[in-house]
């Protein structure tokens, strides 16, 4: 069985957000990138799925600059078997990277397309549910269990208040929750190893979509930040205040 | 201008969320049409149709749609979407599945979580878990957005739009419901509690995070959160993980009990309207954020806390 996973190079989750003086966008020059976290699980439940013997061939795709390829050696030193670069340095929509991933499954024919069910950058929450429909396939999003077997994958979903299972026949688009697994940190022989792995690399002009943006951004701004409020000097002195000048008791 | 809102209800009753993204709606300016997918949803759709500014109710039901199936919602709506220049749902877990699949099935760009309606085609939504806000204008033709409910007030009753029946559509076949777990736990959900207590790595152990937190949750009735650095070290389970890679809370009150507030975790909690620190040092960027900071020993504090809590009948 063929997995495909698509992870994205984004802001480390650890670095403090900025926003541009010109509001143009986040200031990313010379900050620290890492694996979009929800991708990290996605690459995680792949590489289980290949251990327990249902899968057999892991292809990790970025669609992304050329750096992007850092990204991508992570997943291969994780376990993935093979990985390539769609290679642009425009920041494409949800809508594009859909459209650019569905080409790239009409060529690959997966039988699970496993990805984060957000980029911490965008906060879209939105390729999966988009490929999904462009390839005219099931989707189960937001994903904290994961059973494959007999050409059906039973997906447990965190949704509003609780858990909701779902089966769904393969090829599919599962989108990976927080609750999915916990990503091993990869050893260094295995990071060695990743290092002579190869990485394919296409330009995004090779899969023939419009990758034009239909939305165009006006400006980014910071919201209005928390200020430090007051020290109070007991727990009865905190009760008080919480009940009677912020009224929230 | 015809816009459709998606309802948000658990079977009998229509949740507030709806209302609130009525209101969105008419910022956006139109006729406003709600849809409710379900099963004996009757009465949902009857709460539907007396909020104020509805022009029509349309009721679709069968099994698939009351089990939440997205492509039996998909096969329902996408035949009456030709007659909307915008879909707007609450950003729910079932919102956030449904709108960008819509989407792409009609080849538009969906905004997720709008925060604020400039005009019919520009919006403000949250980026990087709400560390900044950017303004997108869509150059497509229609409008399909979630809507953060809680940024928003409840459209009032008053209306008595009619209701009509929608054709339900073939449900799915290629994905089936095989079960629903509500939460048991008696507390409530992290991501819409009124109150959230969140413990961080200063308690130490996964005995001392339940001993400590879970009375005074049941005391306020809250929902129980924890940073990063508890649940890495396995003293809270996964889900309970509040900050950027977690979940992100907007609570009347949030209680922070031992967390010294890494940045990913203070995204998470930024848009709290009432944040309290517990912490024994006074120097933790949490207290750069909170409205009410306790520095001191949390196995005093918390007891004490307890007891006051108790004087004033909570």
């Amino acid at each position: 069985m063929k997995l495909l996973v698509p992870v994205k190079r984004v802001l480390d989750y650890n670095v403090k957000v900025r926003v541009k003086a010109d509001h143009s966008g986040v200031d990313l020059a010379n900050l620290k990138m890492s694996m979009n976290p929800f991708d990290e699980i996605a690459v995680e439940e792949a590489v289980r799925l290949k251990e327990k013997g249902v899968a057999t061939d892991i292809l990790v795709v970025s669609i992304g600059p050329a750096q992007a390829q850092d990204t991508l050696r992570t997943a291969l030193a994780m376990g993935a078997d093979r990985a390539l670069l769609i290679q642009t340095d425009a920041d494409l929509e949800p809508l594009a990277v859909a459209k650019v991933l569905q080409a790239l499954a009409d060529q690959e024919k997966p039988d699970l397309i496993i990805m984060g069910k957000q980029a911490i950058d965008g906060d879209n929450n939105a390729v999966g549910q988009m490929l999904a429909a462009l390839m005219d396939r099931p989707q189960a999003t937001f994903a904290s269990k994961v059973d494959v077997s007999g050409g059906k994958a039973e997906v447990t979903r965190e949704v509003d208040g609780g858990l909701q299972t779902i089966s769904v026949d393969l090829p599919a688009v599962i989108t990976a929750d927080l609750r999915l697994n916990e990503p091993r940190f990869a050893s260094l022989p295995n990071i060695m190893k990743a290092r002579k792995k190869p990485i394919e690399i296409k330009p995004v002009a090779d899969y023939g979509v419009d990758t034009a943006p239909r939305l165009s951004v006006v400006k980014v701004t910071e919201p209005a930040g928390r200020k430090a409020g007051i020290k109070v000097t007991s727990a009865a002195d905190l009760v008080q205040r919480l009940k009677t000048e912020a009224g929230v008791l | 201008m015809a816009i459709l809102v998606i309802a948000d209800h658990d079977g009998a009753a229509l949740r507030d969320t709806t209302a609130k993204t009525v209101t969105a709606a008419l910022k956006l300016g139109g006729d406003i049409d709600i849809v409710v997918l379900g099963k004996d949803a009757g009465a949902a759709a009857d709460a539907a149709a007396k909020i104020s500014g509805v022009r029509k109710v349309l009721l679709a039901q069968s099994d698939a749609l009351g089990q939440g199936l997205v492509e039996a919602e998909e096969a329902a709506l996408l035949p009456i979407l030709g007659g909307y220049d915008a879909v707007l749902s609450p950003a729910t877990s079932a919102g956030k599945n449904l709108i960008p699949r819509l989407a792409a099935r009609l080849d538009l760009a969906p905004i997720n979580e709008v925060v604020e309606v400039i005009d019919a085609k520009t919006f403000v939504r949250p980026i990087y878990a709400g560390n900044a806000l950017e303004t997108v204008k869509t150059s497509d033709a229609k409008v399909l957005a979630t809507i953060r409910p809680t940024v928003f007030a409840a459209a009032p009753d008053g209306g008595s739009a009619p209701v009509e029946t929608l054709d339900a559509g073939p449900g799915s076949s290629a994905s089936r419901f095989v079960s629903q777990d509500q939460v048991k736990s008696g507390r409530p959900e992290l991501g819409s509690a009124k109150i959230v207590i969140s413990g961080g790595r200063a308690l130490g152990s996964e005995e001392e995070f339940k001993g400590v937190l879970e009375p005074l949750a049941d005391k306020l009735g809250a929902a129980i959160g924890a940073s990063r650095a508890a649940v890495d070290a396995g003293y809270a389970p996964n889900d309970y993980q509040v900050g950027q890679t977690g979940k992100v809370v907007a609570p009347d009150l949030y209680i922070a009990i031992g967390i010294s507030g890494a940045i990913q975790h203070l995204a998470g909690i930024k848009d709290a309207k009432v944040i309290v620190a517990i912490n024994k040092d006074a120097e933790a960027p949490i207290f750069g954020v909170a409205d009410y900071g306790l520095v001191g020993d949390y196995q005093t504090i918390v007891p004490e806390l307890m007891a006051e809590l108790t004087k004033i009948g909570r």
